[in-house]
């Protein structure tokens, strides 16, 4: 057993009174989960604290909070993790039990306590993405014949709990509420994703030329972190992007197309990022009529970085890096490949065999070099990458985790 | 005022799926939960939903083992019906979207399951009801134009008219508190079990009863109610669900001694006989000492192999580890059986109907009966289908010979004030809700549960009545209207101690061992004496009374049961 102070933010619309912190004392075992800890106060002592709860075992998707500063799920949160991650918020040293902030998630308007609104933000933006399978015609007398292994993949975004943990912390929706973001885009691949669907580039001409669509998100990774069921929603967004992209072709009017080719052409070129090139590239090449005003709007930035020593005219302009022969060999052999590697780490079972290699990643989140049932693959070459996460990286997914898209170069 | 002229509550499989049958067959239709429809329970049905769509397989042969798994208590016309038409009923799901686990040709894959004599159970990974549940709701979504959804809505009570028919029900939006009258022709309850009625239990905290409890208050009969369901694998300390599917794919029963001991109890199916009689043998060897200090044994999963434990098995990985702290693929995990599911319910007919007029039951709430003295796992997300969608069609069926009723708004300020009461209700009288609700948990687990006698049933009424009597005075601390959590948890208390005192009721009737029913008192089945059901219904005074209704039987006459 062990003291924790469970501090949480209680709001009661009828009070006319601002939120508040409400500090409870709890003695309880550090592997209880932070649920417990509410419940417990609820049953013995304010039954007035709000939180949606029912099954206790992280598959309702009732409780998501932020704990600590993290969204999840209270009731597989332990207190012990919980409070763990204190240490990071950089506070000054607490005087007496460790201190568990639970709070509302964010990205959407709370009705009370821990309750948010759920129906305003987060479903209204799965309604969005036409939730539901469109199936090929005609339906046949009995199944669909498709491959186990698109349905094991497919199974990592049906596995989406609808909790809303990715939506409280997405960056991208904190500055653009309209972003159809991450847990109605997982959605949306669960129908791209499945060979059954009959509206694969409707789908994603949808998303693509949707100024708020796939590619409004900015791989922050901070929904595959949230995320309690391992669905890794940027990931699922990701390959709407490589399918959109490269097996469509669609060339979408956000320049998110453009983008990811300027991207990969520059790399392809530079071995390292000439970000003077990447602007004009993207939008058709500096003398485009697209990329004149662009570059112009742009000006400002660069005289700021410039008056502040991080750019030099020399080095913005000239850029002297050339590829050398190791990307190029990346290059050619990603390009080579006749279908395209998703790494799906969500399910990739391996077997004990597989394990001598050493890795200290959970369980199921390996991919061995001998099962590929649709891998899942975490990165696209283009556009800027957000910090990885450790357990983003394959253990011996072959030397080269960060491929780009093999048909991505046109 | 909403009017429909069908009103479903509870949104689970059974509520979606009859909503959507109601609405195919061109009724109006209201669908109300006290949660948003995707956090309803049915989301924990982990293993499977089961039919005989392989060619090999046939119907009968899953009728058999469900009468056979029923210990001959299930009504065999119902059974029939039910086995018939799964195999379209999967098929429907997997049209609609279900990402079913494939074989290595891409057909539907199935994996075993217990008290079957064929493997016939349809999966997605471990997560079959959470697939189901979330693909209804798809549905649901893209008929909005003719389903009205009213999302975290608690159904206060059923309405009945002069006549005694059920015309709609009174319902209060949690989030701010406001009551109203739902008018419809017929009204369908779908809002599931009474597992929190125990403790522990694998059910969530939303499982109050509310359905069972508001029919049998307004007259409605139950039937089978001592039929409690034990499940054979639930995680030790906090009852977590451990799925049958984990045995399906090759797990063992070890108790301490390291003893494979399903070898003396059923000795051809092993781990998958029926759960009742899994449960029975777990009980045994914790009660003779050849369980765990803890009160368990072992169930060992590291006999399936680790790929298909991380493929198939992955939700119960995850509750493993976070959980019990233990890697279910290195090492076995401590359980012991722990209250799931309620056989029994309000007594339907074969469409749905139970005996109130425009009254419909469907899913956990209902006992058709299918299940009789013990359902057979990957059987109830079957029920909740089948049954749903026969609910929803004979009730659309009907709009043209009923009248649309209209309930005087008066109802609704009795309805408020009989709540207002309870939130007004002075603090420091009575004990706090949720120790009541602890006892009651505890006194069912501790003598309505694997094994029952007379003396434990006796004290259990007992105590039911004496905290029937202290729940008018329970002590709730909240006095708003938005979100009321404490309000609600008040009202299902009552609910549940209805339905716990029907169940002690329904087994202390019970003279004899059959299904989930064994009584230590009364160790055999008693055909001669004891082939039918026990129904429960409310007399004027309140209180409980016990009549008998008769088990239909088709083909197959009661034999001795072994596996």
């Amino acid at each position: 057993m062990a003291e924790y102070t469970l501090r949480i933010r209680r709001y009661d619309p009828q009070s006319g009174e601002a939120a508040y912190w409400d500090d409870h004392v709890v003695d309880m075992r550090p592997s209880n989960s932070v649920l417990d800890a509410i419940l417990y106060l609820k049953g013995e002592t304010d039954g007035s604290i709000g939180i949606r709860c029912s099954c206790q075992q992280g598959i309702c998707g009732s409780c998501g909070v932020r704990m600590n500063g993290k969204p999840g799920l209270a009731c597989n949160t332990h207190l012990e993790e919980a409070a763990g991650r204190r240490a990071g918020l950089g506070g000054e040293a607490e005087v007496g039990p460790t201190v568990i902030e639970v709070e509302p998630m964010g990205n959407m308007p709370v009705i009370r306590d821990l309750i948010v609104d759920m129906d305003a933000v987060h479903w209204k933006k799965i309604r969005r993405v036409t939730p539901w399978l469109i199936g090929k015609q005609p339906v046949p007398e009995r199944e669909y014949v498709v491959p186990h292994e698109n349905m094991v993949d497919v199974t990592q975004t049906m596995a989406c709990i609808q909790c809303g943990a990715c939506v409280s912390d997405c960056l991208s929706m904190e500055v653009d509420p309209g972003f159809i973001g991450p847990a109605a885009l997982a959605k949306a691949y669960r129908f791209v994703g499945d060979p059954r669907d009959d509206e694969h580039a409707e789908r994603l001409w949808d998303l693509s030329k949707d100024p708020q669509g796939i590619y409004d998100c900015t791989h922050c990774f901070n929904c595959v972190d949230a995320c309690p069921k391992d669905v890794a929603p940027m990931n699922q967004i990701m390959r709407l992007r490589r399918m959109a992209g490269s097996d469509f072709d669609l060339e979408d009017p956000n320049n998110g197309y453009r983008h990811e080719h300027a991207f990969v052409d520059n790399i392809k070129k530079n071995g390292l990022l000439h970000e003077a090139d990447l602007l004009p590239d993207s939008y058709g090449g500096k003398l485009h009529p697209r990329a004149v005003p662009e570059l112009i709007s742009s000006l400002p930035t660069a005289i700021t970085a410039m008056s502040r020593g991080k750019i030099t005219p020399q080095k913005a302009l000239l850029h002297q890096h050339k590829a050398p022969k190791e990307v190029k060999r990346i290059f050619e052999k990603v390009e080579g490949r006749e279908e395209r590697v998703e790494l799906n780490l969500y399910i990739v079972g391996y077997d004990e065999a597989d394990e001598q290699s050493g890795t200290s990643n959970p369980p199921g989140s390996g991919a061995s070099s001998d099962t590929k049932p649709l891998p899942e693959a975490d990165m696209t070459g283009a556009d800027e990458r957000g910090p990885a996460t450790e357990r983003q990286d394959p253990p011996g997914a072959g030397e080269d985790p960060q491929s780009t898209d093999p048909e991505s170069e046109s | 005022m909403p009017s429909h002229d069908v009103l479903i509550i509870g949104a689970g499989l059974a509520g979606q799926r009859a909503a959507l049958a109601a609405a195919e067959n061109g009724a109006t239709v209201g669908i109300i939960s006290k949660v948003h429809p995707v956090r309803s329970h049915s989301v924990a049905a982990a293993g499977g939903i089961n039919a005989a769509l392989n060619p090999e397989d046939t119907w009968e042969s899953h009728a058999f083992d469900t009468v056979k798994g029923s210990d001959f208590l299930g009504d065999q016309d119902a059974i029939e019906i039910m086995c018939r038409a799964a195999p379209d009923e999967i098929l429907w799901l997997e049209h609609a979207g279900v990402t079913f686990h494939r074989d290595d040709r891409g057909h539907l894959g199935t994996r075993a399951f217990g008290g079957a004599s064929a493997a016939r159970t349809y999966y997605v990974a471990d997560i079959t009801g959470q697939a189901i549940l979330h693909v209804l709701y798809e549905q649901l979504m893209k008929h909005a134009g003719q389903l009205d959804r009213f999302e975290e809505w608690f159904a206060t009570e059923l309405i009945q008219d002069d006549e005694g028919t059920c015309v709609g029900a009174i319902c209060r939006n949690l989030r701010d508190g406001r009551h109203e009258v739902f008018n419809a022709r017929s009204t369908i309850l779908a809002s599931g079990g009474a597992g929190q009625a125990y403790r522990p239990t694998t059910n969530g905290l939303i499982v109050t009863g509310d359905g069972i409890a508001q029919a049998y208050r307004i007259g409605a009969r139950l039937m089978d109610m001592e039929m409690i369901q034990y499940h054979p694998t639930t995680l030790a300390g906090n009852g977590l669900l451990i799925t049958e599917g984990a045995r399906g794919e090759g797990a063992w029963l070890l108790n301490a001694e390291g003893e494979r001991f399903m070898e003396k109890y059923a000795p051809n199916k092993l781990e998958l006989a029926s759960r009742d009689v899994v449960s029975r043998a777990e009980q045994t060897e914790i009660n003779e000492g050849r369980g765990f200090p803890d009160g368990t044994v072992a169930l060992d999963i590291t006999k399936v192999p680790r790929k298909r434990t991380l493929e198939a098995l992955r939700e119960i990985v995850n509750i493993g580890r976070d959980f019990a702290g233990v890697d279910i693929t290195r090492e076995p995990i401590h359980i012991h059986p722990g209250q799931h599911y309620i056989m029994g319910g309000v007594k339907t007919d074969v469409d749905g109907r139970t005996s109130v007029p425009g009254l419909y039951a469907a899913g956990e709430v209902a006992c058709v009966s299918v299940h009789g003295g013990n359902r057979l796992g990957a059987n109830s997300l079957l029920d909740t289908l089948i049954f749903g969608r026969r609910a929803g069609e004979h009730a659309a069926g009907l709009v043209r010979q009923t009248r649309m009723p209209h309930t005087p708004a008066s109802r609704v300020s009795d309805s408020e004030r009989r709540i207002g009461e309870i939130i007004r209700r002075p603090g420091g009288e009575g004990r706090r809700v949720s120790a009541i609700k602890a006892e009651l948990g505890d006194t069912m687990n501790e003598y309505v549960a694997v094994f029952r006698d007379a003396e434990g049933l006796a004290k259990a009424h007992e105590i039911i009545r004496r905290l029937k009597e202290e729940e008018p005075k329970a002590a709730i601390d909240d006095r708003g209207t938005v979100f009321n959590q404490d309000v609600i948890a008040a009202i299902e208390l009552g609910y549940m101690l209805d339905v716990a005192e029907a169940i002690v009721v329904a087994a202390q009737e019970r003279k004899e061992s059959r299904g989930a029913q064994f009584r230590t008192d009364f160790p055999a089945r008693n055909d001669e004496d004891w082939l039918k059901h026990v129904d429960i219904s409310l007399n004027g005074d309140g209180e409980p009374v016990v009549s008998y209704s008769p088990v239909t039987i088709t083909r197959w006459e009661p034999e001795e049961r072994t596996y």
